[in-house]
Formats: C-alpha cells, structure tokens, sequence
C-alpha cells in the first residue's frame, strides 16, 4: 500500500529530518522524495510504502498533521489511490 | 508514477479551491419496521437505523484522512414515510420525531424521507401524513420532506399541488420564529428519484435494495478555478474543459464511494454528479456563469450558459463513474450560493429567469425566499409551473421556497450554515386561485405513451 506525503509550508533546517524520523519510527519506507524551495517556501513530495506502518493511516495522518503544527509546516498524507482515480484513466 | 503537477493539483483543488465529497448518504429501507402501532413502528425504525448507520461518521472520517478529500455531511434517507404510517394516520408525527432521534444518535446532520409519492393520486393515509409536514418539520431538526407530485408518465396531480401550496405555507408559520425554516427541509417534486443522496429531497426509494450508499459530489470552485486558467478559450473549449474537471471530481466521488460503501456492509448505489454550492465565496455555481462571460447571473444568456455547463458536468462525470444517478447536474439553490445571492440582491435574477434556468440544469427552484404574504394559491401554482416543466422535459424539478413570514420583497432572511442568506424575492402578483381550485389531474403528456 503506497501514500503520498506532502509537506508545505517556510523553509528552515530540520524539516525532512523531522518527518522521515516520525516516518521510520512507524515503519514506514520512503520509496522516493523530492524537494523544491520557491521563493522562500518549501515543498516536499514522499512516495512512501505504508504497508508495514505501525499505524491506520488515518492515525498516521494526525500524528504527521501534529508535528507539522509543531514545526510550523501543513504536512498531508493520503492514499496514493485518490491520484490514480483523478489523473489515471 | 504520479507527476508532482497531479499531485499539486489534487491538494490545490482541496485547499484553495473547496473541493469535497458533499455527502455520503445511506439509504436504509425501514418496510420490514412496520409494527401495529405508530410507536412500535417508530421504535423498529430507531432500532434499525441506528444499527444499520452505526458506523456511517466514523468510516466517513476515516475516508477523508485517508484520502485527503473532505466529506462535509453523512446522511441517512428512508423509505418513505407515509409507506410506513398508513396503519395509524394521525400519529404519524411520532415516527417523524424518533427519526429525528434516529439520526442525532447516529450523528447525521439530515436524514430524508419524511416523504410521500401521490403523482397519480393520493391514499386517505397520504393525505394525513402530508397534513402532518408542518407539525413534523416543527418540532424536529434533523428531518427532511419531500412530496412527490407529478411526474412524465403519471402527469400532474393538481389536487397535491395544490395542498402543498396550502402545506409550505403552514409550514413557514408553524416555523415563523426562524423565518420560516421548516420550508428549507421540504421539497415538492416532480419526477422525483429513488436515489438521490442530497437534501432535503433524499429518499430511499422501494425499489432500491435494503442498504445503500450513494455519494453526491461536488465542486463549483474547481470548475470555475479551471475556466479563469482559460480566459481565452472559445464555447467548445470551455465544455471540454469543465468535462475534464468533471471527470477528475467524479473520480475522487466514485472512490470514496466505493470505499464507503465496501467498509459499511453496503451496496453502492450511485454517484450524483451535482455542482452544489456553498455560501463561501469561491464555491459558486453563479460564479462560472459569470466566469463564461456573464456580468451578472440571471442577465440574458444565463440558460445557454447554464444548459453548457450541466451537459459538460454530466458527459465528463458519466465517464468517471460505474454508477450514475440521482440529480446529477448543476444546482442553483439562490441562499446556498454567494453568487445567486448578489445576483437575486441587486434585481438581475428573478424568480422568472430562475423557472426558465430550471428547464436546462439539474433541479429547481431552490432556496427562495418569497413574501411572507404570497397566497397558497401562487405557490402552488409556482409547483404547478415547475412540474410542467419536469413533466415535458422527462427531468426531474423540484420547488422549495421559503415564504419568509412578515418578510416582503428586499428584506434579507439568514438561514445559517450550508442554507446561507436570501434576499426575499418578488412573485408574479396577478391570481392563480381558479386555475388550482379546479383540482384534478393534468393528463401526462403524449411522449409518456410509450408501450
């Protein structure tokens, strides 16, 4: 099972290390990231494996959502399928 | 592998442009809750209503973490209620309040089928339960009525038309202390679906199976954010356009439809590809009119423009999904949208311009608010107009104004949350009272006979 984290938000050092550390805490795998800074603003792309996480989904979203207020950054994840549905035919 | 640019697209559309999933209703058929008294009725259906839905807010919230897609309202719809009363006429308002009951213990914020079907004619039982509307709309929240009283193979059934009109106007006085609120959650029909998942309309039809769920979608802000990237584009682009948009919403309804419906013991009904609005701004119908080159909602050219986007939002939705059905189309409720809103307020859409768009678009006249004073005899001759319209057109139409009491044409009624704000709009002030006192039925029209 695949999900995408993004992560939006004021660039400062720390970020990714932040995430991928709540990330392997629950066993999830990042299977590929990118990164991009514009103007000032960070955003991050995770193509993440969850099938092994310790949590539902639903709960690693909160728990990603938490340390996003923490760091002062809007983290997301969902569920790869909701972008197949949209943008694949 | 996904592009970053469909990614970002996904998340623009939710973040700044109010895409949702506007409901996740379940259909629940209370025909095998129907006991010997009106209150072991009732109680079946709490019963079964509350084990059926159960689960409904949790799996929706879920859904939406899951996916990242909001579903802004879980909803429960009935079998029709009357199906169930006809045993105790008179005391059909105890279902309606344990219904009420039903859905706060579940956590609904509507749940639809305080209804009736009498297109063709009306039972003695009927007749009483639609007497109780009022009452049963009155002294609870939650629950919706429709009434469904004409349609393209029965033809028009004035007597029902006309009681309505008697009806909506009790109710609005029953109701005066919120300005008539009740009218808000009742809605007369012509051709009415079995399936539709949006309130206050939503019934669970007899033909349908005993648990479903139907999903309605939603997104104005997104159709309209798409056509501003293309300000250039001629008529044909724009309907490829927002077929293309439509495609993409309906998409992200057909899966959390799929999953609702997998994770709920559930049948998955339908779709209903339906453009709803909201009062925000940004989430507006009126607003891709006016996008396509309207300066204002309800000047000349609003029905061409309207009859192009509901087509496009049906041929891209189609596509997108296994299911189809219920409304699908766009709707033009004036207090749900911030931009019917303005348009009613400053005099360019009326009442009559609203009757000709509903020919075109998925519904009908919808959250209007009208002088507190308008006869039952008009209102149940605007019922009358918009049934004509339903009946010839094989569509579904749907009247639901709200004759705002000690309010007339300029005052502006609140209903709060999803329901908006009216301005109080003007009706036609010439008579209609012979034309509905003669009661019967309008004969269907010709191409009903089709055997």
């Amino acid at each position: 099972m695949k999900a995408v984290v993004t992560v939006i938000g004021k660039d400062k050092p720390g970020i990714i290390a932040a995430v991928s550390a709540l990330l392997a805490e629950n066993a999830v795998n990042i299977e590929d990231i990118s990164q991009t800074i514009l103007s000032g603003n960070f955003t991050m792309l995770m193509y993440t494996d969850i099938s092994k996480s310790a949590l539902p989904l639903a709960a690693l979203g909160d728990a990603l959502k938490t340390l996003g207020e923490k760091i002062g950054v809007s983290i997301h994840v969902q569920h790869e399928d909701i972008f197949n549905a949209m943008h694949k035919i | 592998m996904l592009s970053k640019k469909e990614i970002f697209e996904t998340i623009d559309m939710v973040e700044k442009e109010h895409l949702d999933v506007r409901t996740v209703t379940m259909g629940i058929s209370l025909i095998p809750c129907i006991r010997e008294s009106a209150h072991k009725t009732a109680a079946a259906c709490y019963d079964r209503i509350c084990s059926y839905a159960e689960r409904i807010v949790e799996v929706a919230e879920d859904l939406e973490k899951e996916y990242g897609i909001p579903i802004v309202n879980k909803r429960v719809s009935v079998t029709p209620a009357s199906l169930l009363t006809a045993n105790f006429a008179g005391e059909e308002v105890v279902l309606a309040r344990k219904l009420d009951e039903a859905a706060k213990t579940v956590g609904v914020d509507f749940l639809g089928g305080y209804s009736a079907l009498v297109q063709k004619g009306m039972t003695s039982f009927e007749r009483s339960f639609i007497e109780s509307i009022p009452e049963a709309l009155a002294t609870t929240d939650r629950v919706c009525s429709s009434v469904n009283i004409g349609s393209s193979k029965a033809g028009i059934n004035l007597d029902a038309a006309a009681l309505m009109g008697r009806i909506v106007k009790a109710t609005a006085e029953r109701t005066r202390n919120t300005d008539g609120f009740g009218c808000a959650k009742l809605v007369v029909f012509c051709n009415a679906v079995e399936d539709n998942p949006f309130m206050a309309g939503a019934f669970h039809g007899v033909g349908e199976a005993e648990k479903v769920v139907n999903v309605g979608v939603s997104g104005p802000g997104v159709v309209h954010h798409a056509l501003k990237n293309n300000p250039d584009a001629d008529i044909a682009e724009i309907a490829e356009i927002i077929k293309k948009t439509a495609f993409k919403i309906t998409r992200a309804g057909q899966l959390i439809a799929t999953e609702a419906s997998r994770r709920l013991g559930a049948e998955f009904g339908i779709v209903d590809l339906s453009l709803a609005p909201t009062p925000v701004m940004g989430d507006s119908v009126a607003h891709i009119l006016e996008e396509i080159g309207l300066e204002r909602v309800g000047t000349h050219g609003t029905t061409a423009c309207l009859a192009l986007l509901n087509d496009a939002v049906k041929k891209g939705g189609v596509m997108a999904s296994s299911k189809v059905g219920g409304l699908s189309g766009a709707f033009i409720p004036v207090s749900e949208d911030y931009g019917m809103i303005e348009g009613a307020r400053c005099g360019e859409l009326t009442l009559n311009k609203l009757e000709a768009m509903t020919a075109v678009c998925s519904v009908g006249i919808d959250m209007v608010a009208i002088p507190g004073d308008t006869p039952d005899s008009t209102i149940a001759a605007i019922i009358a107009d918009e049934a004509a319209i339903g009946m010839i057109n094989n569509k579904t139409t749907a009247v639901r104004v709200i004759p705002v009491p000690d309010k007339n044409v300029g005052d502006f009624v609140e209903f709060g949350g999803l329901l908006g704000r009216a301005p109080v709009m003007a009706v036609q002030r010439a008579s209609a009272e012979k034309f509905i006192r003669r009661g019967g039925k309008i004969p269907a029209p010709i191409h009903s006979n089709k055997n």
